[in-house]
């Protein structure tokens, strides 16, 4: 017998549908993401920490699971909601289910939905506090507790995902990163040190920088800034990460000692992290960018990436200080969507060219902050 | 960059006729790219053959060739108006390879016309196949291992490295024709032999075989910029083996992880920059080893294709209106997604739901045809349904199909559980050989107890999709615990319709009717939702949406505008031989008057290559199945004022006597008309009374009835079943034993119905009439004579407006009968009436065949060749104005003369016999005109793809039947006099030989070598001209018509064709042809009222 599980708002709405994966209950702020492949990489993301996630896209679960499509080493999303999760998987690199995969790590999931008017309460009233539950079927109940969680605002969330200590990357991009053709043979040379500030770092970053003929050291992002040059790194790469990016004070005071020191770069609440320590602001979107299908017009080029986002914070563009020069811009809403300071050698851009999931049209980032690391000429 | 400035006109070339492979998707790709050029003011110039486009409509382009698409005409065109630039892209294969030519023959050259969108040697490197294999091999994609041969000999040596099975596709052909799998050297000569023979440049490509691999398409864009999205993903329910036009295709990608999507994401785009398509959509196929993940590129289409048009009602994306701008210098950025309004076209449409595709087949009328699924194609039409869910979007689909199905089984089609349910033999057949059943094979062999895993075994069909089937019969199994409809609970009732189950499914299965479904569902609360299409998952919100049903908690149906009225109309859904674009350009034009006289229009149809399912044809657009259920829940939510019937063909009529009862107001003729013109008697009587004739009939409702009716009405009989669509098993019957066999075929098809006989009337020139009426007034559209005699389908015949050879009077005459008949029958709206007029004792008389009081496939061509927009007048004349308020006093009598010719899909089937009859089988019509009726037919020939030698380019093969055989000596004569050899049978070389024409006699089949085959394969014969004694594909004349078929020899079947022919052939000799646009013909439109503001 399947079990019957709820999703209540902070509005009152509530949705019934049926569990899959733990039982349990769990708050969050309700949000969607409308990539239609990827969802192992996003339910491993450690940015949706604290966050109730719904897939935009029907069929959930139908290629399975596998050990290779990892973000991280567990989910870190507070749940999961899909209109249909499929009972049977096929792929040839496959080797779980869905289901099971959600139940292992303890994530709920809920299915059997409306999802879409799920999404269009949210675009039209903006991310909402949500409760999701197979244990407490109570509306009056559960809407009373979605209205009682914390929400996202103010709360440091990175520290819930931060790694425990230092620690060396060995994992270089898969087969899958690049076509036959353009692969290159070798990595690049001479090595250089990067250290990656992890403030929630999904795994295929890493990966990238290793393939850029990086040495990676991952420090918490915690981490001083003399506990980052003390490793004299050729760079500093600062990570993505979950939620609000102004409580993470201590990455803003880093970020702004290593400055000009370094060369940096920043990807999405990296991205924000700059901008702050830059003396930007930053603010809390409607509902956010979540997917795989976002239009980042590059400025320096003009030409335009379609490129993978999660975000629900982003830089204010009245707020940029002069320092600050806008190089990327989302399409769909014209929020700033990268940065590059005047002066140091630093830039940030707001979504993931790491993809993983999404398209890779903008792994010219990764070259582009090997090239800054090597002295030679922005891309 | 923004627009080109430099250019002024730009060259559009449409896809020709409706053929396999080729249907309306290029009607709506056009349609798309002249609204969108010339919203950025370029003049556009338009040559297409086909007159029942709605590209073609006059105010579309700026000046508009009902032209042949044929190299040397599209010079004409271009030496007339001087475009600056030719757009290729959105013209199918067709547009494609008549630019190529136009390149090739230097003539873009010579009159500077640029080629915009994709270059000539772009179009080379994607289409030839050893320029594109390299060019894949470049990017470091593999292809399959393949080698292009030129020769029989090339060929067996190629098949040593490649190996046994693999596939042999012919080069540059129209929807992968003469592609097949060979498993066998005895296959593999025969298919290479036909392949070479089929290629236009005498190439194959030998290939491995992938057979049953995955099967993927991607719909790719990219600006001048190298800007490139996708557009959509496709993933094949049939895997690789079957044609894509003719699988079951599902988007998006269902089975890919994102890795996965992404490398092929990746390789889409490297493969469109290789390939060098500039500005445009193009479409790219994929297979994958389901094993090993292993990726081979297929092949691209350096255009826009069926699959966009797909992908575009998939999305919402309007690839091919994006396309055009992109052609004219801008980026994909500075175009806004009409959709959402706020968002620009450069980004990647995202779906919150599954969308299936059916093919439909034609092939109960080609019954010696192999129905197989193969690579090549041989689906005449396609269905695409929405769903949440793909169990939802499956079944839709398979209601939508309109073969008697309701989805996955549980129907009246449904054999399980009957005497006629399939053995495991026949299961196990109908998994492994692809064919139009599968669907209910799965289905069958899911209920034998056949497990997943053997399944897949047979049909390589992804365990996912056949997972999918499997929850739908287990669903099935579990209602069928359930006794009776009322102890079903909302849970289980909710259930089912989110898994797709149709409310005549349930009915089935509880022993009910479709409408106590209803009413039960509907009492406990489970009514449809509608959600829009709207290219985002409700990311962003949508302004121009359009919707389909679900069982959702939401809807998003629109509430209707304070005081608007609103009218719906019902579209034809999958195109089918008899019922195709010539009701969508209906339908379109509905919409379009409604929209003029401000009443809000919505649309309902199910077919994707429309323009009536393009997203701003109406103000609302349902994306639906066409059946009772789907369209009253669509009534239920948007509470209509109207719903037009009389538009969409046979499919909304089917459904008008339900609407009707279900009190949904359908306005124009009422149904109680429609079915009076239908029933036998009271058409009869009504004749009677307005002192009209018919030929003598009866009415037989078993054979022994039918026996003694034909007795009555005498022989030659036509016979036929009342309420079908295309003349399906109408048959002519000279004698008893002819009758009983076909009497007995028509009880079949149309199970309870009556059985209609006629005495035929030989010898007879039909004629179509095409009439508006308001109740009141009656205005004639056209009359249109037929050029083949009375007993061939009227939808394959040629016809002629206005009528060459009939009297005066006897065209009065039928004016008249059209007008009382109308009256009489309280006519509002169209209606098409096909008479016959036979000299019997020296004088004409004119018989009433048929009544239709409804939209014919003629009116596009009448509204064509007169400038009169039928279809429109008749959707405002519905929606209450009269005639004379919207200024349509009288028939227009054009100075020219319009050529209507048919054209026939018997290339993609082998060995079928080509001979005209009752039962109609052509998929497309061309139009030729000038100011001469035998100008207007050889243009309509060649148009049609029959090209009329010229002396010395062959010879002529004469051979006709007995009761020609006192007409053919003059035709022969003109022939010869003309320069002509003529090639003639022993009993027609005879004839000819004693009237002094000189003949060369070739052998009968029977009589050995070289025989009549042998000089068609040689390439001596140019012309044939057969008219047939018997009909069958198996005799020595059937095969003589099927093989020069094959060697696309034209070939002339009746008498009259042969007249018009050598008529044709005279006057192109003196005169030549020339082309001009409509807008010259018509310099003011002859009813400015109806055109469009």
């Amino acid at each position: 017998m399947q079990m019957q599980a709820k999703l209540a708002l902070e509005d009152g709405t509530v949705f019934t549908g049926l569990g899959i994966g733990a039982e349990g209950e769990v708050d969050g702020e309700v949000v969607f993401n409308t990539s239609m492949t990827g969802y192992q990489e996003i339910l491993t993301d450690p940015s949706y920490r604290g966050q109730i996630v719904t897939m935009t896209y029907t069929q959930i679960g139908n290629y399975g699971v596998n050990d290779e499509d990892l973000e991280s080493s567990r989910p870190h999303l507070a749940g999961f909601v899909v209109r249909e999760v499929s009972r049977l998987h096929s792929n040839f690199r496959a080797d779980g289910g869905l289901q099971n995969y959600l139940a292992r790590h303890g994530i709920i999931g809920l299915a059997g939905i409306d999802t879409r008017a799920l999404v269009r309460r949210t675009r039209i009233h903006g991310a909402l506090r949500g409760i999701l539950s197979t244990v407490d079927l109570n509306d009056d109940s559960l809407v009373a507790k979605a209205q009682a969680s914390p929400g996202l605002v103010g709360r440091d969330l990175v520290r819930e995902v931060l790694p425990e200590g230092p620690h060396e990357w060995s994992d270089g991009v898969s087969e899958w990163t690049e076509l036959p053709g353009n692969r290159t043979t070798s990595e690049r040379s001479p090595r250089l040190r990067v250290v990656a500030l992890d403030f929630g770092m999904k795994w295929n970053i890493a990966r990238h920088l290793r393939h850029q003929g990086c040495d990676v050291t991952v420090l918490p992002g915690t981490a001083s800034s003399d506990e980052v040059l003390a490793r004299q790194p050729h760079g500093v790469f600062l990570s993505n990460g979950p939620g609000d990016p102004e409580p993470v004070t201590y990455g803003i005071q880093t970020i702004r000692q290593l400055l000009g020191k370094v060369p940096i770069f920043g990807i999405c609440l990296g991205h924000q992290l700059f901008g702050l320590a830059c003396g930007a602001r930053t603010f809390k979107l409607k509902f956010g960018h979540r997917g795989a299908n976002q239009p980042v017009l590059n400025l320096d080029t003009g030409r335009v990436e379609i490129t993978a986002q999660n975000h629900g914070f982003a830089v204010a563009e009245e707020s940029l200080p002069a320092e600050l020069e806008i190089t990327h811009r989302n399409l769909n809403d014209d929020t700033i969507a990268g940065l590059r300071h005047r002066h140091a050698p630093a830039f940030s851009v707001q979504y993931h060219p790491e993809a993983s999931a999404g398209p890779h049209d903008s792994h010219y980032l990764f070259r582009q902050f090997r090239q800054l690391m090597d002295g030679g000429d922005r891309e | 960059m923004p627009r080109r400035d430099d250019l002024k006109k730009i060259l559009l070339i449409g896809s020709g006729p409706i053929v396999i492979g080729q249907a309306c998707e290029f009607d709506y790709s056009g349609t798309q790219a002249c609204k969108a050029l010339r919203e950025e003011g370029y003049q556009v110039i338009l040559v297409n053959s086909n007159p029942a486009t709605i590209m073609t409509d006059p105010d579309m382009a700026d000046r508009t060739y009902i032209e042949p698409l044929v190299w040397e005409i599209v010079a004409k065109v271009i030496e007339k108006e001087r475009p600056d630039a030719i757009l290729p892209t959105l013209g199918g294969q067709t547009g494609l390879n008549l630019a190529m030519d136009l390149d090739r023959h230097g003539v873009l050259q010579k009159y500077g016309v640029e080629m915009i969108g994709a270059r000539a040697d772009v179009i080379a490197k994607a289409e030839e196949r050893d320029q594109f294999k390299r060019a894949m091999e470049k990017i470091g994609l593999e292809v399959c291992r393949g080698q292009t041969v030129r020769n029989i000999d090339q060929a067996r040596a190629a098949l040593d490295s490649i190996g046994l099975p693999c596939v042999v596709r012919p080069s540059f052909t129209l929807g992968g024709s003469g592609s097949a799998v060979a498993y066998n050297r005895g296959e593999f000569d025969t298919l290479v032999r036909r392949g070479l023979d089929q290629s236009p440049v005498t190439e194959v490509l030998i290939e491995e075989s992938v057979l049953g691999w995955k099967e993927y398409e991607m719909e790719v864009m990219r600006d001048m910029d190298d800007n490139v999205v996708i557009i959509c993903s496709i993933e094949n329910f049939d895997p690789m083996g079957v044609h894509t036009g003719d699988s079951i295709t599902v988007a998006p990608a269902q089975t890919l992880t994102d890795k996965e999507y992404q490398r092929m994401r990746d390789a889409s785009l490297a493969v469109i920059r290789e390939i060098g398509v500039e500005t445009g959509g193009s479409n790219i196929q994929f297979a994958i080893e389901p094993r090993t993940g292993r990726m081979v590129v297929i092949e691209m289409n350096p255009r826009v294709s069926r699959s966009s048009a797909l992908a575009s009602k998939a999305t919402g994306f309007p690839i091919a209106k994006i396309a055009a701008k992109l052609a004219v210098g801008y980026r994909l950025h500075e175009l806004r997604n009409d959709i959402t309004r706020k968002t620009m076209a450069c980004f990647e449409p995202t779906i919150d739901y599954v969308v299936t595709k059916i093919p439909r087949f034609a092939f109960e009328k080609f019954p010696e045809a192999d129905a197989t699924l193969t690579t090549q194609m041989k689906s005449v039409g396609e269905t695409m349904a929405i769903g949440r869910t793909f169990k939802e979007s499956f079944q839709k689909a398979l209601r939508g199909l309109e073969v008697g199905s309701f989805g996955l089984g549980c129907d009246q089609k449904d054999r399980w559980g009957t005497r006629e349910q399939p053995d495991r033999d026949e299961i196990r057949s109908g998994l492994a050989v692809p064919n139009a059943e599968r669907p209910w094979y799965l289905r069958y062999a899911i209920k034998s107890g056949m497990s997943l895993e053997e399944i897949y075994e047979l049909t390589a069909i992804d365990p996912w999709f056949l997972d999918q089937l499997f929850q739908i019969v287990e669903l099935e199994e579990r209602l069928r615990t359930v006794p009776g409809l009322e102890q079903a609970g909302a849970e289980l009732l909710r259930e089912a319709k989110r898994a797709g189950f149709s409310d005549r499914q349930l009915a089935t299965i509880w022993h009910t009717s479709e409408m106590d479904v209803r009413r039960r569902r509907k009492g406990l609360g489970i009514v449809a939702t509608f959600k829009a299409v709207d290219t985002c998952a409700a990311e962003f919100e949508a302004y121009t949406p359009y919707f389909y049903s679900t069982y959702e908690e939401e809807d998003e149906t629109p509430s209707r505008p304070p005081g608007t009225q609103r009218i719906m109309i019902l579209g034809g859904g999958p195109n089918r031989i008899g019922q195709g674009i010539e009701f969508d350009y209906c339908c379109c034009h509905a919409s379009f008057a409604l929209r003029e006289l401000g009443i809000e229009s919505i649309m309902v149809n199910s077919n994707p290559e429309t323009v009536s399912t393009d997203y701003d044809t109406s103000d609302l657009l349902f994306f639906e199945p066409l059946t009772i259920e789907d369209v009253l829940n669509i009534c239920d939510r948007v509470q209509p004022d109207g719903v037009i019937v009389q538009f969409g063909g046979q499919t909304p009529l089917n459904l008008a006597r339900a609407l009707a009862s279900a009190d949904v107001p359908i306005i124009g003729t009422s149904v109680d008309t429609i079915e009076a013109a239908e029933d036998r008697e009271k058409f009869q009587q009504l004749l009677l009374r307005l002192d009209l004739k018919q030929p003598a009939n009866g009415i037989a409702r078993n054979m022994e009835q039918a026996r003694s009716e034909a007795g009555k009405v005498g022989y030659p009989a036509l016979v036929r079943p009342s309420f079908v669509l295309g003349g399906r098993a109408m048959e002519i019957c000279y004698d008893q034993t002819q009758l009983e066999r076909f009497v007995a075929e028509a009880f079949v098809v149309a199970q309870g119905q009556p059985v209609l006989i006629d005495r035929f009337l030989e010898d007879a020139t039909e004629v179509d009439v095409d009439a508006i009426s308001d109740g009141q007034n009656v205005v004639i559209g056209g009359v249109m004579e037929h050029i083949e005699e009375a007993g061939v389908h009227s939808g394959d015949s040629a016809c002629a407006i206005p009528p060459y050879s009939l009297p005066g009077p006897v065209v009065q005459e039928i004016r008249e009968a059209t007008t009382a008949l109308a009256l009489k029958l309280k006519v509002v709206g169209l209606m098409n009436i096909q008479f016959a007029v036979k000299r019997e004792d020296g004088k004409p008389n004119v018989y009433v065949l048929e009544v239709n009081p409804r939209a014919s496939r003629t009116v596009p061509f009448v509204a064509k060749a007169t400038g009169m927009p039928l279809a429109k007048l008749a959707a405002k004349v519905m929606a209450g104005k009269t005639l004379p308020e919207l200024g349509v006093l009288r028939e227009p009598i054009p100075a020219h003369v319009s050529v209507k010719e048919s054209v026939f899909p018997f290339r993609k089937f082998v060995g079928v016999d080509i001979v005209l009859g009752p039962e109609m089988r052509s998929t497309g019509e061309v139009m030729g005109v000038s100011e001469r009726f035998s100008i207007a037919f050889a243009k309509g020939q060649l148009a049609a793809g029959v090209v009329l030698p010229e002396p010395g380019q062959g010879k002529i093969f004469v051979s006709v039947t007995a009761r020609h055989k006192h007409q053919i000596g003059g035709l022969a004569r003109r022939l010869v006099d003309m320069g002509y050899q003529l090639m003639a049978t022993p009993g027609t070389a005879r004839q000819l030989a004693a009237e002094g024409i000189p003949v060369e006699r070739v052998k009968k089949l029977a009589e050995g070598h070289p025989n009549l085959l042998d000089h068609l394969q040689n390439g001596e014969v140019a012309l044939v001209m057969n008219t047939p004694s018997g009909k069958g594909a198996r005799t020595d004349e059937g095969r003589i018509r099927a093989l020069s078929v094959q060697h696309g020899v034209p070939c002339i079947t009746t008498i009259q064709a042969a007249e018009a022919a050598v008529k044709a052939m005279e006057a192109i000799r003196l005169e030549g042809m020339n082309v001009e646009a409509i807008q010259d013909r018509f310099p003011a439109p002859a009813v400015d009222l109806a055109s469009r503001p």
